[in-house]
Formats: C-alpha cells, structure tokens, sequence
C-alpha cells in the first residue's frame, strides 16, 4: 500500500464510507427495457465498501446494461436504484461521477487522438486562476497522471503522444488508473481482463485487490470465473437478463461458479437430451448433482 | 478447473512504483518529428510557397500596401475560418455560415433602417439572430442526432430564401438602404470597419481582430476545459460523454460561436459599404471550410489548431489578389484553390503519417 498513498491527493471525496452496513450502490429488482427489448429485468446488487462484487455472464447476459445504469449512461426502466440508501435517477455519466461512481469501460472511453493526460484528465480538469483568466494547470496535470500510471506499474516517457498509439493493455491500465483516482467511493470495471494477456490481467486484478483494500465499492464484470474467483467477495451470475445466482464467497466454490457460467442447469438439460441420442457417450459428462450447485439460486433464471 | 481455491479472497499487494525512467521500450522522437507532427505545420510551409511564389510572379506584392490589402482580405475570410475551424475540430461543421454573414448583416441593417433606430440597436438584433441561427444548429443537431451537413443544409437554404424574400419584402429590391446617415453608424464603423497607419501603410482593423481572435482561439483550445472539450467531442463523442463531458453544451456553444463569427463579418461589411446584397454569401460556407481544412484541421474531428487556419485564410487571400496583382485573369482563383485543397490536404496527410508513425 505504501505506494499508493499519493492517491490520497485525488480530486476525490474522502468520506468514510458508512459504517452501519447500508450498501453504497443497491439495485433492488431493476430492470431496463429498450423499447419492447427488456435487457434486464429484476436484478438485486448490493456494492459494499470494501468488497468486490463479480458480475459474471455470458454474451448477451444484460452485463453491459447493468453497468450502464449504474454508471448513468440509461436509466432502469424498471424497480430501484439506491446510492446510500436513497432512490436517484442518473441522467448523464456526469451525475454518477458525482455520488463517487466511476466507470472503466469495455472500449476504455479514450479519445484516441488527444495526449495521454489529457485523456487521463478529460472531463475532470485541473485548473487554476480565476475565471476569465481560469486555465489548465497543465504542470500538475501531467505529474499527476504520470505517478498514477507509475503506480499502475506503466512508465511513460511522453504523456503527449496521443492514447491511441499506446497498447491495449497500457490503455486498459490508464483507463483503471483514471478510475481509481477519481472514483472516490465505487468503482466499476467493465471485462477489464477481456483483451489482455496473462501477465496484464494479474496487473489489472491486483489494482482491484488495491481498490479494494483502500474501502472502495468494485463491481468488477467478467466472463471469466477463475479472474472474478481470485478477487470476488460475493458472485452474481446473469443470464438472459435476469440474475440466475448471487452468492457470497463463503457458500460457493469455484467449480460452481464455473458451472454457473457455463450455464449450469441448461448444461444438464443438454446432458439428458444427448442421452436420448445414440452414439454419445454421455458417461464421459460430468454429474448432475454436479452442475446444479446448491446455492441460492434466484427462480427467474430457470425460466 | 482443479485450481486451488483459497478460503479467503487473494490479497495482493499493489504494483511497485517504477523507477523514474523508461522501460526502454519506447524512444524519444526527433524534435524535428515531433514538430512535424503539429497540425499547422503543413499549411506554414505552403502559405510560405505559395508568398514566394507571388513575390516571384507578381512583382507588385512586394509592395507593403499590397501586403495590406492581402492581409485584409486574409481577415475576412480568416475571421469565420477561426469558428469554423473549432467547430470542426469539434466534429462538425457548419454549411450556413456563409449566408449567416449576410442574415446578419441584413438584420442589423433593416432593423435599424426601418425603425429609424441608432445603428446599435440594429447591430444588437443581429447578434440575437446570429447567436439564435447557431443556437438552432446546434439544438437540432443534438436532439434529432442527424448528421450536421444536413442539418446545416437546411439551415443554409432556409437563410439564403429568408435573405432574398425579405429584403425584397421590406426594401422591395434585392439591397437594403444606405445606413451611413444614421445615428450611431461613424461610432459602429470605428469599431468594425476602420483603418489605420503603419508606416504609411493603411490597414484594416479587421487585421487585428483575426490575429488577435486567433491568439485567443489558440489559447482557449490548448489552455483551457473548453478546448479540451472541443477535441473530445470531435475525437469520440460517446467516450466524452462517458467521462462526463458536457457534449450538447460544447457542441450547441460551438456552432453559437460560428454564429458570433458570422455577426461579427457581418457587422464588418455592413460598416464597410452601408449597404448589403442579399443574394451573397452563398459560397462562402465552402471557402472557410476549406480555410480550416488547408489548415490542418481533420474533418472528421478531432484534431486541429486555430493557427492553421490562419495561414489557411492567408493562402486564400495570397492567391485572390496575387492573381490580381500578377495580371492574370481572375477566374483562375477558383482553380487555384482547389489545387491548393487538394494539395494541402495531401501534404498534411503525409506529414501526420510520417510524425505519428512509430
């Protein structure tokens, strides 16, 4: 930790987090619909400071809309969305951004032709003077982004060749970096490990470990159930835009949950259905009892 | 899937922080690439030609008070390629900013005339309806997410029949009525349209105000939250969005300010000649895109300077009157310029491949 005390100088609320137990971010039955499309329907979430909740999901599970709601890209069409325990409507990333709320994006939100500070920077500027004569304070600006990244474990020599020449790995990490220093209270990371290697993705899992550890809220969106294992503290599984499991870290193992990702109860299903089949051999397949773990299940995703 | 699996999460320790240095990967670029890299680069080194050029082949460039009169006609056209290249910049552009001149110049001229008003209440009602013409632009284009050539086409149609039909309405002829007698209209021509000595030299004011509109441009793009906006929304306006950039408020302000631009020239050729054509301006819209294009500006958005339009509109202004100066025939201005677009473009294209290439 000692290494990361600089954070502390963020543009970030440093509240305490609230002590007695009500969840910084809450969805209670939420749901959106995009016209007669419902991409989401009767999710509960619960983001505690301090932990790590994984949502997990496969193509196509709702992951991206819930984030988007979360983050105040749409607004739930359907049941509640509290922040400390009262109801809001975001309407712009903005507001999100504002209640400590902050997004790392599947396609990173980078503007690929502007400076890496800048982007590091966009939309919560450093300033200083008064208006008119307000200006960047492009100095502090680039130290700053330059000890995150630093922190992150990226050296960059120039901070003004545009983001977009970076790797895909150095720009996730920027992206996190951006993150984590303006997300005072909840961060959300959207398959932050989707497009990297090995050795990046450890990078990436140890800074929510970090995040986690300085009482941040993580959400933390994957596909992948070994990456959400080694760092989760509670497991929600989606599928087809309802929750099919949510379940703390102690009532569940990592061969559930990747039997849950991979669709669990269908897979059994399918399993019964080659059986009728000649010629496969369904004695290879592992048993039922196997795949429907016993966990607390929401009903509506066997629907 | 036999992982061990741990009782409680994995703690980790955060990466250690590097060492004030490079990891090696990554060398510095030249000076001279980096320099390169500017987007107003391009169009210095072709303004520079195209001024050899001239002082070659038409000896009477040499001249200070030519060099005076090409400046002025640089302003006029540089004065609307400032606004227009931010708003480019910002991802967009805008067809109606050449008959936005003349609404204006019209409004302020008709208003006043007609009402037997001081000058200035006119040139007020202008700045009303040129920041309201913007306004609209931008609201349109925000709202209904089309695309702004066509919004701005519409705009562009719409001002260019509204010019013709009510001048003719009021006036009952295709010009407005000389305001020169009216009150306010020496102080107004003092302000937008007045001269003054260097060295024997007469020079338009507007010279100053394009420089000194262009120093303030520069320093709003690169020094400030709102320039920093302007590339953002230009670059990727859904990742602007994401990070909490106010999108609509810098895309609405931005074809305001082309609208602020348009008053202004307005004002300027009212003040100049008393009077106003309302069949002109039409046209003009192309040649201040082409201005910021020439200077460096992508029409995609997203990247730009307001310097480069500068040299942008003095190339423009080099070529009309060196033409005239060489003792050419003038209709070979348009011929000109568009092997100069072509031309520009192609060199700022290779110049940005060979500086950002890694």
């Amino acid at each position: 930790m000692a290494t990361n005390e600089s954070q502390a100088a963020g543009a970030v609320l440093k509240d305490t987090p609230p002590t007695d137990g009500t969840p910084t971010v809450e969805l209670r039955r939420a749901g959106k619909a995009y016209g007669n499309i419902r991409a989401l329907h009767g999710v509960d979430l619960q983001v505690h400071p301090g932990k790590v909740t994984c949502v997990l999901g496969d193509n196509g599970a709702g992951k991206s809309t819930l984030i988007k709601i979360i983050s105040g890209l749409h607004r739930h069409t359907e049941g509640e969305f509290l922040v400390d325990g009262e109801p809001v409507h975001f309407s712009t990333p903005r507001e999100a951004l504002d209640r400590g709320i902050a997004t790392v994006y599947q396609d990173l939100a980078t503007v690929p032709l502007m400076p890496v500070w800048r982007n590091f920077f966009l939309g919560s500027e450093m300033t200083k003077g008064a208006w008119p004569l307000r200006r960047l304070d492009i100095e502090k600006m680039k130290k700053t982004a330059d000890e995150e990244l630093r922190n992150m474990g990226i050296v960059l020599d120039d901070l003004e060749q545009p983001i977009g020449t970076l790797s895909g790995g150095q720009r996730q990490c920027v992206a996190i970096a951006r993150a984590v220093y303006f997300g005072a209270r909840v961060l959300i990371l959207d398959e932050p490990t989707a497009a990297l290697g090995v050795k990046q993705s450890g990078v990436v899992l140890k800074y929510i470990a970090a995040a986690r550890d300085r009482g941040l809220g993580v959400i933390f969106i994957t596909h992948n159930p070994h990456h959400a294992y080694m760092v989760g503290d509670h497991f929600s599984v989606l599928r087809l835009g309802t929750m099919e499991l949510s379940a703390p870290r102690s009532e569940i193992s990592l061969e559930e949950l990747t039997n849950h990702m991979a669709g669990g109860a269908e897979l059994a299903a399918l399993k019964h259905e080659l059986a009728q089949v000649s010629g496969v051999d369904v004695e290879e397949l592992p048993e039922e009892e196997d795949l429907t773990a016993s966990v607390a299940a929401t009903s509506e995703g066997k629907s | 899937m036999s992982m061990t699996q741990q009782a409680a999460p994995a703690v980790e320790t955060p990466p250690a922080s590097g060492p004030k240095q490079s990891d090696g990967r990554t060398a510095q670029r030249p000076l001279a690439l980096k320099l390169l890299a500017r987007p107003e680069v391009g169009v210095f080194l072709g303004a520079v030609a195209v001024y050899v050029f001239f002082l070659a082949a038409a000896p009477p460039v040499r001249e200070a008070s030519a060099m005076a009169n090409i400046l002025y006609q640089s302003s006029t056209i540089g004065l609307m390629a400032l606004p227009v290249a931010l708003l480019m910049i910002g991802g967009e552009f805008d067809l109606s900013a050449g008959v936005a001149v003349i609404t204006s110049a019209l409004t302020a001229s008709m208003v006043s005339y007609q009402l037997s008003m001081n000058v200035w209440v006119g040139v007020i009602s202008a700045l009303v309806v040129s920041l309201a013409v913007g306004a609209f632009n931008g609201w349109m284009l925000v709202k209904t997410g089309l695309p702004s050539f066509l919004v701005t086409l519409g705009t562009f149609l719409i001002l260019q029949g509204v010019n013709l039909a009510v001048t003719k309405l009021v006036t009952g002829n295709v010009a407005t009525d000389n305001i020169s007698d009216m009150d306010g209209f020496a102080q107004a021509k003092a302000i937008f349209a007045s001269t003054f000595q260097v060295g024997g030299v007469t020079v338009k004011i507007t010279v100053v105000y394009w420089l000194v509109f262009a120093a303030l441009a520069t320093w709003v793009l690169l020094r400030t939250k709102y320039g920093n906006w302007i590339f953002a929304v230009g670059g990727n306006q859904d990742s602007a969005r994401a990070v909490g950039v106010p999108v609509t408020f810098t895309k609405i302000s931005l074809f305001m300010l082309v609208g602020l631009g348009a008053w202004f020239v307005g004002m300027h050729n009212l003040f100049s000649f008393s009077t106003v054509q309302s069949g002109e301006g039409v046209g003009q819209e192309l040649i201040y895109i082409a201005a910021a294009v020439i200077g460096g500006c992508l029409l995609t958005g997203g990247y730009g300077s307001a310097i480069g339009p500068v040299f942008g509109a003095f190339m423009f202004g080099m070529v009309n009157q060196g033409i005239v100066y060489a003792g050419w025939n003038p209709d070979w201005f348009k011929a000109f310029l568009g092997v100069m677009l072509l031309g520009a473009t192609l060199i700022n294209l290779w110049v940005r491949r060979t500086a950002t290439r890694r």
